[in-house]
């Protein structure tokens, strides 16, 4: 249970800026999910907060202490790494006792306890083993069960799912968020799978090049990406992003592109001039498909067809670009088809040429 | 005539076979045998007539007795210990640092350490020790020992070390212990397999050396085995072939015993990593 404030934090090694200036504040019992592709700084980022890093600037404090320089064992976190690091010397029962060993707990009340979060994860039975004799799954609980026996104030997770197959980290997903749910523990979560992040986190960090270029509720992270590089991370498959050029004529605005012409309300386009070149994006789900090129925002032929059971993936080809649509029940075209689509306005989202989402 | 190819080949690889076998095997035998042969000599044979008297003469001499069961004993255990525990420690130290060439640094040492306990270092050697005030003692012997084996124990080491994941100790740190715990509840039993074996390597090496004592040594109450199976030879310098084997085998005990010990009780091996 525990705030934890991140101050205009930077790490850098030698030249590389893993973690450049990054400031967040993280509520009492909220799972943050950090979220960025390889090399981002996640990790380090994590290791600021295990105390495992040293920040080259800024400051740490979690509950108004400043920990910034503080040992990882002053903190009081619990971490599941990426490996698990579970110690192959050591059975099962002494891996989840350990943080309780080193706080010099008596015998007694180590067994308790270890028997006591052994069996909430499912691993009582394995109490004997060695880590080499377990499955990964298993592994992975009894990271879990070893970071959270001595009930820490912080949660770190670094990929904690990546070593297991695709059903095992579902259904880990769920139980992770289940068991922090419960607990109510703060945690800081570090994953490159949007989806995972989308389904555990009160709120994303998504993070490019060692900064936080957005942080907020999945869905709002989803719906309004900052930049681009957001709107391209998020969603499988990502959002659709068109290079258009504005026109203003009189009192309208249209963004139009070689086979894509589409009206916006000049308010959301007010700050640029005529001709200048903007990204409009839009979300797979959010393409219409209409029966007549009279109604359609742009037309394009299919390229391929992805039936997925709930819904279908069409991939048009608009003059050479390539947009994606999601469609749920339609009768879908066939390869080669000449597809005519809608795009709602409000649906619609515009950056600029910084890649910079223009507010509405 | 497949089968009778078959057959040749078979027999020429095991006539091969049994000749290599033989070739390590004859001297073991003899040295078995010997010890209790009244008129042992260079040939093979079962003892006859069979008798412990070789053996009764080697424990009345006291000097040779004081060798092996105290000064070698001292002397091997001693640079087993504190090579084992130099090498552990400095192994770590160069695994976990950040300095830089200290690759360099190891196979330098290693390429030099062969020279500390070799001839050409034994005049330096001598010197140093005579200023240290350290000749004629036991405990000369250790660091001279020490200082030869310590770099390539370091390098064995170092293996056994660098395999140790760096997360394995983080997740320590992080689930509490301080440095020193966590090199003692992860790190040391992790390696300690490789211990055994620097350890083991190194009493053998001590156990046998012989030029090292010889040289740093003047009474004979100090004098290691090694040296001391020269009292069985006779004033004309052949070895009474009775006394030097039966010596000989109780010089080969200890080294036996340890290794089975070892064995025993840590086995030679190394502990897999978690994806085993
Ligand atoms: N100990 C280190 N020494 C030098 N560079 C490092 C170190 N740790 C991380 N980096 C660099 O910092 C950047 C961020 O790394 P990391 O935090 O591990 O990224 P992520 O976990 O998001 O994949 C990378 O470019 C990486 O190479
Ligand atoms: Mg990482």
């Amino acid at each position: 249970m525990a705030r934890v404030v991140f101050d205009h934090v930077s790490k850098h090694f030698g030249a590389v800026r893993a973690v450049d200036d990054v400031s967040f504040d993280i509520e009492d019992g909220e799972f943050i999910c950090l979220l960025g592709p390889s090399g981002c700084g996640k990790t380090t980022t994590l290791r600021l907060m295990a105390g495992l890093e040293q920040p080259t600037s800024g400051r740490i404090a979690v509950d108004d202490r400043d920990v910034t320089f503080a040992k990882p064992k002053e903190r009081d976190v619990g971490m599941v790494f990426q490996d698990y690091a579970l110690f192959p010397h050591m059975t099962i029962a002494e891996n989840i006792a350990y943080p309780l060993k080193v706080r010099g707990a008596p015998a007694k009340d180590r067994a308790a306890r270890t028997a006591d979060v052994a069996q909430s994860l499912g691993i009582d039975h394995l109490l004997e083993r060695r880590p080499g004799q377990i499955s990964g799954g298993q592994q992975q609980r009894t990271s879990v069960a070893r970071a959270v026996v001595h009930k820490p104030k912080v949660f770190l997770f670094d990929e904690p799912l990546s070593n297991l197959d695709a059903k095992l980290r579902v259904e880990a997903r769920s139980f992770l968020k289940h068991l922090q749910v419960e607990l109510g523990v703060t945690a800081l979560y570090v994953t490159h799978d949007q989806a995972e992040a989308m389904a555990l986190a009160d709120r994303i960090a998504v993070m490019e090049g060692g900064r936080v270029v957005q942080m907020g509720p999945p869905l709002e992270v989803y719906r309004k990406p900052a930049t681009t590089f957001v709107a391209n991370f998020l969603g499988n498959p990502p959002m659709n992003l068109v290079p258009v050029k504005l026109r203003l004529d009189g009192g309208r605005a249209r963004l139009q592109a070689a086979g894509l012409d589409v009206a916006v309300d000049p308010g959301r386009a007010s700050r640029f001039r005529d001709g200048a070149d903007l990204t409009l994006g839009v979300r797979p789900e959010h393409l219409r498909l209409v029966p007549d090129a009279g109604e359609a925002t742009f037309t394009g032929s299919v390229y391929t067809v992805e039936p997925l059971g709930p819904e279908t993936l069409i991939t048009c080809t608009v003059d050479g670009q390539l947009v994606t649509a999601r469609l749920f029940g339609d009768e879908p075209p066939e390869l080669g088809d000449t597809a005519h689509f809608r795009i709602d306005e409000h649906h619609l989202e515009l950056f600029d040429d910084a890649g910079v989402r223009v507010e509405r | 005539m497949r089968l009778l190819r078959l057959v040749l080949t078979r027999a020429t690889f095991y006539a091969a076979a049994a000749i290599f076998a033989a070739l390590f095997a004859i001297p073991l035998v003899w040295l078995l045998f010997a010890p209790f042969d009244a008129r042992a000599n260079l040939a093979v044979r079962l003892p006859h007539p069979f008798t412990l008297a070789n053996f009764g003469k080697v424990f009345a001499n006291a000097f040779a007795v004081r060798a092996l069961f105290q000064n070698s004993i001292i002397q091997a255990g001693g640079a087993m210990l504190l090579v084992t525990l130099l090498a552990t420690l400095a192994a770590y130290a160069l695994s976990r640092s950040p300095i830089r060439g200290k690759d360099l640094l190891s196979y330098g040492l290693v390429l030099f350490s062969s020279i500390v306990t070799g001839t050409a270092a034994m005049v330096p050697l001598f010197l140093l020790i005579y200023s240290l005030g350290l000749i004629d003692t036991q405990l000369g012997v250790i660091l001279v020992f020490t200082g030869g084996l310590l770099p390539a124990a370091i390098f064995i080491m170092r293996d056994f070390v660098d395999s140790i994941p760096r997360s394995y100790e983080e997740s320590a740190l992080v689930a509490g212990a301080s440095a020193w715990g966590m090199f003692k509840d992860i790190a040391l039993p992790i390696v300690r397999p490789g211990m055994m074996v620097v350890a083991v390597w190194t009493f053998v090496n001590v156990w046998g050396g012989f030029f090292v004592p010889f040289i740093l040594l003047r009474s004979p109450s100090n004098m290691p085995a090694s040296v001391a199976i020269y009292s069985f030879y006779t004033e004309g310098g052949t070895p009474i072939i009775t006394l030097t084997t039966a010596y000989s085998l109780l010089y080969t005990l200890p080294v036996l015993a340890l290794y089975l010990f070892v064995n025993w009780r840590y086995g030679f091996r190394f502990f897999g990593g978690i994806k085993s």
